[in-house]
């Protein structure tokens, strides 16, 4: 049996620490090198890589990638806790509910992505509408900024807030809020402190779910950003490609895990068994 | 509050799908401005009469069956054996892996296969974007099938044994014809996952090896186009279908 469980784990064990913890760690030792001059990388060591994340331009580039990230995240929170609360409490339609939140999360990213770039251009459908309404006369620019990299992010990932969401709520004991309303609390009331708290592990799951994916969004802001609004992602797809500062683009890569492990660990620990 | 309820929720499904339903609608639209013109079939016949497009696709249905095959039968026998007795490291490996940020495991990659490059002669490829996308969607096969596992009866296989199957025909004959369903559908999810990866296929795939999501970036990153529109109709269905598939599966 010994034996047996070594072979069916090797192939796993194998490719990961080839395809995975193998470059993880290459990229470690990059972050610590010099760029060289022809892109490569180049001894002798150094911390200047990581010394440049705290330069201004790029520190401001951390820092909007972590607001759009948290907003994203509050924005998903706000309109999937209602979505889950339905959901828990639409009887025989819950299944069919469910499936409807999950659907367009398996529908490819990418074409989901294209949707908004094709609602949010100039000569768009909400453009359009505008203009033949006589609201306004010439189209708002509603694509390539902040405002459209924070929507699709919250597109994308709002099936993530809702799951967890759900999975709190459904296991929660109904009788707790019939006691609640026996003690009279009303349904608002009732919602806000017995429903909310007990549905904070699902909050904190959710989070950890959107969040991560938002930090490092690459293809968001660079579809729905246009360039302008460039997250780390970004940075570091641009460091590896046309800036050719492979050092630099690991010392982003790390920094950027780091954030999310730093984000991650404690909110795990509160999710409970949740993810 | 029950009706203030419904009215959210009415909204907010219709944020889900009003987009996706106005990117169908307007793909079989004549004109290639957001004005109903009239019905046409233009547009697909664009898409069929890309021989780039075409080529793109064919590629990344090899990439995707060829790394959703591999990972499915890696994964699955991973997660039997984490299943048998934990394997932290390996398990904390599949874990990193979905929490790290798809960039930075592309970039990752890519500046793996450059070292690996300067000591074998080889260049990217497609091998190298199949090489990176069953390295990501081990996990997913992992999770589904250990789902599947935790509601098996260990009883079963010793029963199997007692009666002289060896393990790993114990394994074969019991465990895994009961982990079929979910193989199939972690498999199904491999697959769309691989199909629409743009973000590490971009950084690995090599120049002759150019993807659909690849060929439709290109394409989108110059603005709207309605023969993306008709393609991602066309993804959109294509993976509609395969998850209906993978949900009756799942329930049997």
């Amino acid at each position: 049996m010994k034996q047996l469980r070594f072979w069916m784990l090797a192939p796993a064990r194998v490719w990961m620490a080839l395809f995975f913890a193998a470059p993880l760690l290459i990229v470690v030792a990059y972050s610590l090198l010099t760029r060289g001059d022809y892109g490569g990388v180049e001894q002798p060591t150094t911390l200047e890589n990581f010394t440049r994340l705290f330069d201004p331009l790029y520190g401001a580039i951390l820092l909007r990638s972590l607001v759009i990230a948290i907003v994203a995240t509050a924005f998903c929170l706000l309109l999937g806790f209602p979505m889950a609360l339905f959901i828990s409490r639409s009887g025989r339609r819950k299944n069919l509910y469910l499936q409807l939140v999950t659907l367009p999360f398996w529908t490819s990213f990418l074409v989901r992505t294209y949707a908004w770039l094709f609602l949010l251009r100039d000569t768009g459908l909400i453009n359009t509408l505008l203009i033949k309404a006589g609201i306004v006369s010439s189209p708002l620019p509603l694509l390539y900024n902040n405002g459209a990299v924070l929507l699709g992010l919250v597109y994308g990932y709002l099936p993530f807030m809702v799951l967890p969401l759900y999975a709190t709520i459904e296991r929660m004991e109904p009788a707790l809020l019939e006691a609640a309303a026996d003690l009279g609390a009303r349904p608002f009331a009732a919602l806000r402190r017995v429903t909310l708290p007990l549905a904070l592990p699902g909050m904190f799951a959710g989070s950890v779910l959107v969040f991560i994916p938002c930090m490092g969004a690459y293809l968001t802001p660079d579809l729905l950003g246009g360039g302008k609004t460039v997250m780390a992602g970004n940075l570091i797809q641009n460091q590896f490609t046309t800036a050719r500062d492979w050092p630099f683009g690991s010392a982003v890569s790390l920094m950027l895990m780091a954030i999310n492990m730093l984000l991650l660990l404690p909110m795990m620990r509160r999710s409970e068994d949740v993810l | 509050m029950k009706r203030g309820l419904s009215l959210y929720a009415a909204v907010a499904f219709a944020f889900l799908y009003v987009p996706l339903f106005v990117l169908v609608v307007f793909s079989f639209n004549q004109s290639r401005f957001t004005i109903w013109t009239g019905f046409s079939l233009d547009w697909y016949r664009a898409v069929f009469a890309n021989t780039e497009m075409a080529e793109a696709t064919w590629n990344s249905v090899v990439i995707a069956v060829t790394s959703s095959a591999l990972s499915a039968v890696i994964g699955t026998l991973a997660a039997y054996g984490i299943w048998k007795r934990r394997s932290p490291l390996l398990t904390g490996s599949l874990y990193l892996s979905l929490v790290t940020p798809e960039i930075v495991t592309g970039i990752s990659l890519l500046a793996f296969f450059q070292l690996v490059f300067r000591v074998v002669h080889l260049t990217l490829g497609l091998y190298t974007v199949v090489l990176a996308h069953v390295a990501f969607s081990i996990a997913y096969v992992a999770i589904v099938v250990t789902a599947r596992l935790r509601t098996l009866d260990p009883s079963l296989e010793e029963a199997a044994m007692d009666l002289g199957a060896t393990p790993w025909r114990a394994f074969w004959r019991v465990t895994l014809p009961a982990l079929a369903p979910g193989i199939i559908a972690a498999a199904l999810l491999a697959l769309i996952v691989s199909f629409d990866d743009y973000v590490i296929t971009s950084l690995v795939a090599g120049v002759d090896s150019e993807t659909l999501p690849m060929v439709i970036y290109a394409i989108a990153r110059r603005g709207a186009n309605p023969t993306i529109n008709a393609v991602s109709t066309l993804i959109v269905v294509g993976f509609g279908a395969l998850i209906i598939i993978s949900e009756r599966v799942r329930q049997r």
